[in-house]
């Protein structure tokens, strides 16, 4: 009897070195430099590993961590508003893109997604200048239907502010789950609505009991797409309203107080390890929320092959 | 970055190797972020100081704002860095300093021109070691628009009360919104309303190195009462001021939409080049008629050497013609709105610009109060400051709830060294 010759297929791992090379070298280095990294300090001008003392400080300390809570409050709300409005209303407009009555969808699906690739420097201004006091039109839209005393500097108002950078996001981003719920929903066969209809199930119905469940693991990856999204966001903010989150930290998230802790800010200097234990707190919220998702959700959605 | 470095290596190492062909002739090199400056520097400054020294060729190499203290910092690192050195203002360059980047300039010629304040921005914190020659200053005050003020039929306030009767008559007036400030900015309202006026609560340095030594509080009535005065702001801004940006007060007021602009003179030439009215400058108003006054003179840009510089003799004498009148006359006229902080006796032709400076010579000088040593920890004063400004004037908190917060805030980090 011959031995069993073991080949090892080396084109394998040599076509797979490329990738992990480059995905090595610019994810999980960096990743890991930065956690361990949020190890250290500088005492008496020499680096020196403190263990988890940035972290101590980061949450017993009501200076670091006051902002902390307040940042991580102010994201889930974030969060929660695009949950609410951004993919509700994108799965309604892509139900209604797919029905066969409405005209044009080709414009409203394009009109609907353009903002979706402006450079959110430009939503941001524009915005801004759209809800302007002193020379937006937002004030003059008002007035024209006789509402003007509803106008508020609602960026400059504590107890807006927030609401309105979500909108804003929302806004802009809303083209996004609109074309993935639409590219599910295109794909239903005709075969199962045609036998839906054939049992009596029509209209709106027919939109909950059969394309609805179709769509739920779209409607699930969108979620998590927003999540990461949203918990990582940093731009429109800044764009808006400045790295401090202005009015009165309101609007400030995590990806603005990192900005500020790691790089500093004005007279503040930046701190690297402060920021790295920052960086290292966001990345684990991800990462709990995209396992919490996989594990408890994904895996219990049906999926239907046809 | 990493192609950014590699020209300025480049370019160093050339320049380098082209002083070397050239022998005779020594050039220093200055690194700054002032690129706005570029035509003042080639055409005016360094053109007058090759008048008295033709043998020292001095090459101006700015960097963009934004990436000029990283970009300095890699160079400094790397030794790749000009000769001289444009500082930033207190820990910037001390942390440069402490590094062994920036050399001791004790005893240079020129350096006996400056007053205390003015060179209180580039020395160590124990006063010992100065290592910046300093340049400019920007002073605060409040310009107003002459028109406005006719029209309505006000005089330029002295007093807190007068200034309030004025923003009263502006106000029932109805033509000017009182005051050009919002308060979405933040810094806006902490650089143009508190550290502009809060000088003349706290008797400017007396007031700021009480702070620091810690023989007063930041909930004492000096430093709370701008506060107070800041909420009854509230009355006079725009509508909507909460939202309103920092260029949507300049144009406010460049537009001739309001009558008063809190500001810093750092704004001079744009004024100059957008407002067709004629402007006038009054300094922040005291208590009673004839009482002491004091104005922030906040020091803001100076001129170091780097500690590795070849050329140290030679970058020595440009540094001490930096302080020379010559410098400050050009300086300061080249750029209205930025004051030498030299004790020269400089004429400046921008009539604005002479309205601000000549509150030198009635007024003390400080600093803004937070830029020394305060802002060093988390959190930093100078943007608790912004933020207790703002809520001061939107009424969130009353003055004596913000003293509280600043001073907890500061006291979480900072202990007097006595």
């Amino acid at each position: 009897m011959t031995p069993k010759i073991k080949t090892i297929r080396w084109h394998i791992p040599l076509l797979l070195l490329p990738a992990v090379i480059i995905y090595s070298a610019i994810m999980i280095f960096p990743l890991l430099a930065t956690l361990n990294l949020s190890f250290f300090n500088v005492e008496e001008g020499k680096q020196v590993f403190v263990g988890i003392a940035n972290y101590i400080v980061l949450f017993g300390n009501e200076i670091y961590s006051e902002k902390f809570w307040n940042a991580l409050g102010n994201n889930a709300y974030f969060f929660m508003i695009h949950m609410l409005v951004q993919n509700p209303l994108g799965i309604i407009l892509a139900a209604m893109l797919s029905s066969k009555k409405l005209r044009f969808t080709a414009f409203y699906r394009t009109a609907i997604f353009i903002p979706a690739i402006l450079s959110f420097v430009i939503v941001g201004f524009v915005w801004k200048l759209i809800l302007s006091p002193l020379w937006g039109i937002a004030p003059d839209l008002l007035d024209m239907i006789g509402l003007k005393s509803l106008f508020l500097p609602w960026l400059g108002k504590e107890a807006y502010a927030l609401t309105t950078i979500s909108l804003i996001s929302v806004w802009q981003y809303i083209g996004i789950p609109m074309m993935l719920i639409y590219a599910a929903l295109l794909s239903i066969p005709e075969e199962v609505v045609e036998a839906a209809e054939c049992d009596g199930i029509t209209g709106s119905s027919l939109f909950w009991k059969i394309k609805l469940p179709l769509i739920l693991p779209s409607i699930g990856i969108i979620s998590i797409l927003t999540f990461v999204g949203n918990f990582n966001a940093f731009d429109l903010i800044y764009a808006t309203q400045g790295a401090l989150g202005g009015p009165g930290f309101t609007t400030d998230i995590l990806g603005t107080l990192l900005y500020r802790t790691f790089f500093g800010f004005q007279l503040q200097l930046g701190d690297l390890y402060a920021g790295s234990t920052l960086a290292t707190v966001m990345f684990f919220i991800i990462l709990a929320g995209v396992c919490g998702y996989l594990f408890g959700v994904q895996n219990r959605l049906r999926r239907y092959q046809f | 970055m990493k192609n950014f470095l590699f020209t300025t290596v480049a370019a160093t190492t050339l320049l380098s190797i082209s002083a070397v062909a050239a022998a005779e002739k020594v050039t220093i090199t200055i690194e700054s972020w002032r690129t706005d400056d570029l035509s003042i520097w080639r055409d005016q400054l360094i053109p007058e100081f090759n008048k008295i020294h033709p043998d020292i060729e001095v090459k101006f190499n700015p960097t963009a704002p934004t990436e000029y203290n990283a970009a300095l910092n890699a160079k400094l690192d790397s030794g790749t860095a000009g000769d001289m050195i444009t500082c930033r203002p207190f820990d910037n360059a001390l942390a440069q300093y402490d590094a062994g980047h920036l050399a001791s300039l004790n005893g240079l010629d020129g350096l006996e021109n400056f007053g205390p304040v003015a060179k209180s921005a580039w020395t160590t914190d124990d006063g010992n070691d100065i290592f910046c020659v300093p340049m400019a200053s920007v002073i605060h005050g409040f310009i107003y628009n002459k028109d406005a003020f006719a029209e309505v039929g006000v005089s330029v306030p002295e007093t807190r009360a007068e200034f309030f009767a004025v923003l009263d008559k502006i106000k029932a007036d109805g033509n000017y919104i009182p005051l050009a400030m919002g308060t979405n900015d933040q810094w806006e309202a902490a650089t143009m309303g508190y550290y502009n006026i809060a000088p003349n609560y706290h008797k400017g340095e007396e007031g700021r190195l009480a702070i620091i030594a810690g023989t007063a509080k930041l909930t004492d009535a000096e430093w709370t009462a701008p506060f107070a005065e800041l909420a009854k702001w509230k009355d006079y801004l725009g509508d909507g001021f909460e939202a309103q940006t920092y260029p949507d007060s300049q144009n406010l007021f460049t537009l001739g939409r309001a009558a008063i602009y809190p500001a810093g003179s750092w704004e001079i030439a744009g004024f100059d080049a957008n407002a067709d009215f004629a402007m006038g400058a009054f300094r922040p108003p005291v208590a009673n008629k004839g009482d002491e006054c004091y104005i922030s003179d906040h020091t803001d840009i100076a001129l170091g050497m780097n500690a590795n510089t070849a050329n140290p003799v030679e970058t020595k004498i440009f540094l001490s013609w930096v302080g020379s009148a010559e410098f400050a006359a050009i300086y300061a006229n080249a750029s209205p709105g930025f004051f030498s902080l030299s004790d020269h006796n400089v004429k400046l032709d921008n009539a604005l610009a002479s309205d601000f400076v000549s509150w030198r010579a009635e007024c003390n000088s400080t600093i803004r109060a937070s830029a020394q040593i305060l802002t060093r920890g988390t959190p930093n004063l100078d943007t608790e400051i912004w933020g207790a400004s703002v809520a001061a004037i939107k009424g969130l908190s009353t003055p004596a709830e913000l003293g509280a917060k600043l001073q907890k805030g500061l006291d979480n980090w900072y202990t007097p060294a006595n």
